[in-house]
């Protein structure tokens, strides 16, 4: 009574329980969905101790050290409780079961014994970016990501290129054999590769393409969707353009390429951008196509490595990171073309 | 009894002030009309009373009660929507039935109205019928069958003939005029065309910017109006405005024009031919024969457009001169702020 | 730029050439050809050949090296005493397989449109940047399965923050990825959280497809705003859920990617499903068993032609419907 008295206003409609409902749900999504990835890239940035710490923590901290005189080496920095209750910042030289040796960096010559329960590290947030870098230097991570963005790039071309060749013929010509054309591109919509496993691998290796990044891009080149994509928007473009252009004597390939394509550029523009998303995660293809480690992509890297017993969890966090950034970019700038792409392919 | 009153409205989005000041009254039973050129708030005003906006100050009475925090399922009000608004997967019968079912009538007592409500606008042997397998027409009638089986107090129509051909349009018209006479009830319909205004309003409120520009019976609007716009709103051909200037040097009489008029106002179809010392001395320009009558466009000396729509004559030739004339009772006169000075007749 | 034209100008002397000879609408083949030459390849040629697989035994890849043998590969998947107890199938693997697809599919398809369609209704109402909200939950979409998994696995190994939330409120940890029942949700959720946001997509569209003043009319017809949903919306969206759960369903049974990452199909076999028993069986194992493969892959491919077949009839009614409108 007193709350509808309260957000009473000139007006019938309020700020009602189902729209805090709504914006409580939306947060909560948010963070079941960005909790975790957020998680992995603070995580990546842990140095390798950090990561074997338990319990651990959010933000990555290692423990500082410092330089005391008469020890070669930086020694790592506690908060210690004495008996009176103080807490004076001390360096500790070594550890032997519940007991440290510690010396007072005030006071380098004295060493004290302190019960491990009196001392808290001291920690300093750092990013071991080293992760990264190292990423480079110990493993063929280079040729990774030059895999990962040949197969994309490259099938990405070919991939407008034929489905855009394809849509042309389709949209803007009546031939004989359209209609079963058209049927059979459909028809391969139920013809996903996870049931023409073996006879691809076949296939792929009677072309002597195993292990060869073209045996990746060729299969993944023609895809159905593309070419429905493309067709539907090219069925938009006036006929009259290329009538008028054939009238001025042009060639049907310069009606293609100089026309029809440049006026595609939005459809194009989707479908590149998913060719590039499906290109980049592609997992099952590639597990069987490449089977030497220099022509892993990316993600096979990342599958290999987390298989192993001792898994080295600093490096496969950067390296998942670095794998998931390309296409974050491309989403961030370019997240209004893929939904509405998808938006519309799915209203189809 | 159901009356609306409007005290004071206003509206405004954002910085934009869409209604000035609207104070009204509808009487109960009464078919008030709203009409004005495209932007002039009249649908904004119409979703205020029925309570899909809200008011950005003043008060919205409906049986004397203040309705402006009442939402709009508890108005009383039924709308019947340019577009129909029908529920595309129901039945004639069903989409007529949701809203009282929604408040918990029994079934067959629900079946009793829609049936009756269904004869009433001959579409009993439709209502099994989907709104996609259905005539403009029908869907518009079913439109307003929703509304009439809910027994509102007040019912309200946002241009519902304006996606429907002229020929129906004119059908229509007749038929909304019909079941006003029979339901009696309380009625406010948004147009922009007033020959739907002047045929089927008891009485007509013209808007222009968000402001009354006047409230009258039809024949009230098209005898006195107000001012020039609404002048030159209603009635088709479109009144003549003339500058008192243009007529210097012409004959005085009938045209003596009264203190403070810089522009005098005569309707087309107020003009009869006359002899040439009679009345104003025009050029003709353009000529369209209708049958019975004849639409003249011509020039006054000055270059003033005129229109005379004359009965029953033969056409005149082009560059001919003629002279018209009317009577004092249909001259009406303007002050240079386009207000209406005194009362003809 | 330039070498685009390049690339223009070596095509074109081509095309003239062929449009000489074949006129204009045969012409129309030379432009379809390399994406047919592709898919011919790539799709039309294994499916018969995996037929010829299928129908073959022997280790060899080479079918001509593949002695003829009918059916018997599929006796050996389908051979079994008693249907209901995987124990007793000759194949068992392919059985649990099979049997862990279906409780996937449904399970997870059920979960994720429901998911779906409520956190569509929610960005269907007027809402402050709704085009961020949206983006939130269509950013794992874009992940790869391989990164999806990994931060899930990262996230619930023994010593990671699920654990460690558990051991401050003093409960004992859980081998998430290592116990039958938790490897199995997590599969589940893994997978919903990962596609959730292309199911939202496509229903707020449909949703959004509802015209304003059906609503409005609604509101006069004094609809509750539960009546509102249950008369009005969702009878409006069906069209556009259906074709969303038969999408789903056809996904969801071709899962492999994140769970062979997650989980590897353990513990044992407890979250083997389908496809990877088919990599399994031709690829992974000792003896790369081709013939059976194949037969499981056929197997696979009736139920998908059929799920196809339902969302081309279902997506075509729907436009039937629409179109009258």
């Amino acid at each position: 009574m007193v709350l509808k008295f309260l957000t009473r206003t000139r007006h019938a409609q309020r700020f009602g329980w189902t729209d805090a409902l709504s914006y409580a749900y939306l947060v909560i999504g948010l963070f079941t969905l960005f909790a975790p990835v957020l998680w992995l890239l603070m995580s990546s940035f842990k140095t390798e101790a950090a990561i074997g710490e338990f319990p651990p923590t959010f933000l990555p901290y290692t423990q500082r050290t410092v330089h005391i005189d008469n020890y070669p080496q930086p020694l790592p920095l506690f908060n210690v409780t004495t008996e009176q209750g103080v807490v004076k910042p001390m360096a500790q030289v070594s550890r032997i079961g519940i007991m440290a040796t510690m010396v007072d960096p005030a006071k380098p010559q004295e060493t004290l014994q302190v019960n491990i329960q009196q001392r808290q590290p001291v920690r300093e947030l750092s990013f071991a970016t080293r992760n990264y870098t190292e990423l480079f230097d110990k493993f063929a991570f280079g040729k990774y990501l030059f895999n990962s963005v040949f197969i994309t790039v490259v099938a990405t071309v070919l991939t407008l290129l034929f489905n855009s060749m394809a849509a042309f013929a389709l949209s803007k010509y009546k031939f004989t054999g359209q209609k079963t054309v058209f049927l059979l591109i459909i028809a391969t919509l139920m013809i996903p590769p996870t049931i023409v496993l073996v006879p691809i691998f076949l296939v792929i290796n009677s072309v002597g393409l195993l292990n060869s990044l073209w045996g990746v891009i060729l299969p993944a080149v023609a895809t159905p969707t593309g070419v429905f994509l493309l067709r539907q928007y090219m069925l938009t473009i006036p006929d009259e353009l290329l009538e008028a252009a054939r009238m001025d004597h042009a060639s049907e390939w310069r009606i293609y390429w100089r026309i029809v394509l440049p006026l595609s550029a939005p459809a194009l523009a989707v479908l590149a951008i998913f060719s590039v998303m499906w290109r980049w995660n592609d997992f099952l293809l590639p597990l069987i196509v490449l089977s030497k480690s220099e022509f892993f992509t990316l993600q096979l890297a990342l599958n290999s490595f987390q298989g192993e017993l001792n898994t080295q969890w600093h490096y496969l966090l950067a390296m998942t990171v670095i794998t998931l950034l390309p296409i974050t970019l491309v989403f961030a700038f370019l997240q209004r073309y893929i939904t509405t792409g998808i938006a519309s392919a799915g209203v189809k | 009894m159901s009356t609306l009153e409007l005290h004071a409205v206003t509206k405004s989005f954002g910085a934009t002030h869409v209604i000035q000041h609207i104070d009204l009254n509808v009487r109960h039973g009464e078919f008030m009309v709203f009409v004005g050129p495209s932007g002039c708030g009249k649908s904004t005003l119409l979703r205020m009373i029925a309570g899909l906006e809200d008011t950005t100050s003043g008060d919205i009475l409906i049986d004397n009660h203040v309705v402006n925090t009442v939402s709009a399922a508890d108005r009383g009000c039924a709308m019947v929507f340019q577009s129909y608004a029908l529920y595309p997967h129901m039945s004639v019968h069903a989409n007529m039935a949701f809203g009282l079912e929604n408040m918990g009538m029994r079934k067959d007592l629900i079946h009793e109205k829609v049936t009756a409500t269904a004869k009433l606008l001959r579409l009993d042997n439709l209502l099994d019928r989907r709104p996609t397998q259905l005539s403009g027409g029908q869907r518009q009638r079913v439109a307003i069958g929703r509304a009439i089986v809910r027994e509102p107090k007040i019912f309200l129509f946002d241009e519902p003939l304006s996606n429907l051909d002229a020929e129906l349009r004119v059908s229509m018209r007749s038929e909304l005029r019909e079941l006003h006479h029979r339901l009696g009830a309380t009625m406010i319909y948004v147009t922009h065309d007033q020959v739907e205004a002047m045929t089927l309003a008891d009485r007509i409120v013209v808007l222009r910017q968000g402001q009354i520009e006047q409230v009258g019976s039809p024949q009230e609007l098209y005898e006195r109006p107000a001012n020039t716009f609404v002048a030159g709103f209603i009635g088709s051909p479109r009144m003549n405005f003339i500058p008192i200037s243009s007529l210097s040097g012409m004959p005085a009489h009938p045209f003596v024009p009264t203190p403070n008029t810089q522009t005098l106002g005569i309707r087309p179809e107020h003009f009869v031919l006359c002899a040439p010392h009679e009345g104003l001395t025009v050029t003709v320009t353009n000529t369209e024969y209708m049958g019975s009558q004849t639409l003249v466009q011509a020039t006054l000396q000055d270059g003033t457009k005129i229109e005379a729509l004359l009965q029953d004559t033969t056409p005149p030739a082009l560059h001919q001169t003629l002279s018209l004339k009317t009577s004092a009772t249909h001259i009406h006169s303007f002050d240079a702020n386009g207000q209406a000075i005194g009362n003809h007749a | 730029m330039r070498f685009l034209a390049f690339f223009f100008n070596l095509f074109e002397p081509l095309f003239r050439l062929s449009q000489k000879w074949l006129g204009q609408s045969r012409l129309a083949w030379l432009f379809v050809a390399p994406n047919l030459l592709v898919f011919g390849v790539f799709t039309f040629l294994p499916i018969v050949i995996n037929v010829l697989y299928a129908t073959s035994a022997g280790v060899a890849l080479m079918p001509s090296e593949r002695p003829y043998s009918g059916l018997e590969n599929f006796e050996i998947l389908f051979e079994c005493r008693d249907y209901f107890d995987f124990q007793s199938c000759r194949k068992d693997v392919f059985w649990r397989a099979i049997g862990n697809t279906l409780k996937f599919s449904t399970i997870q398809v059920t979960l994720m449109v429901f998911f779906s369609l409520l956190t569509a209704l929610v960005l269907n109402r007027k809402i402050i940047g709704r085009g961020f909200w949206r983006g939130v939950f269509f950013y794992p979409v874009l992940l790869s399965p391989v990164v999806v998994a990994l931060i899930w696995k990262w996230l619930l190994q023994s010593q990671g923050v699920f654990n460690a939330v558990l051991i401050s409120a003093n409960q004992a940890p859980i081998d998430w990825l290592t116990d039958r029942h938790w490897a199995f949700f997590w599969t589940l959720f893994v997978s919903i959280w990962a596609h959730m946001g292309f199911y939202t997509l496509i229903l707020l569209a449909g949703l959004q497809a509802i015209p304003k003043d059906v609503y409005e009319a609604a509101l006069m017809d004094k609809a509750s705003p539960w009546r509102t949903l249950t008369h009005i919306t969702l009878p409006l969206l069906m069209p556009n859920l259906i074709v969303v759960l038969v999408l789903a369903m056809i996904r969801a049974v071709q899962v492999f990617d994140e769970v062979f990452v997650l989980t590897g199909g353990g513990p044992g076999s407890a979250t083997t499903f389908i496809v990877q028993f088919i990599y399994q069986t031709g690829f992974a194992e000792q003896i790369h068993l081709y013939g059976l493969a194949a037969a499981a892959s056929l197997a696979l491919a009736v139920g998908l032609i059929m799920l196809t077949l339902l969302q081309l009839k279902l997506t075509r009614a729907k436009d039937a419907g629409q179109k009258v409108r």
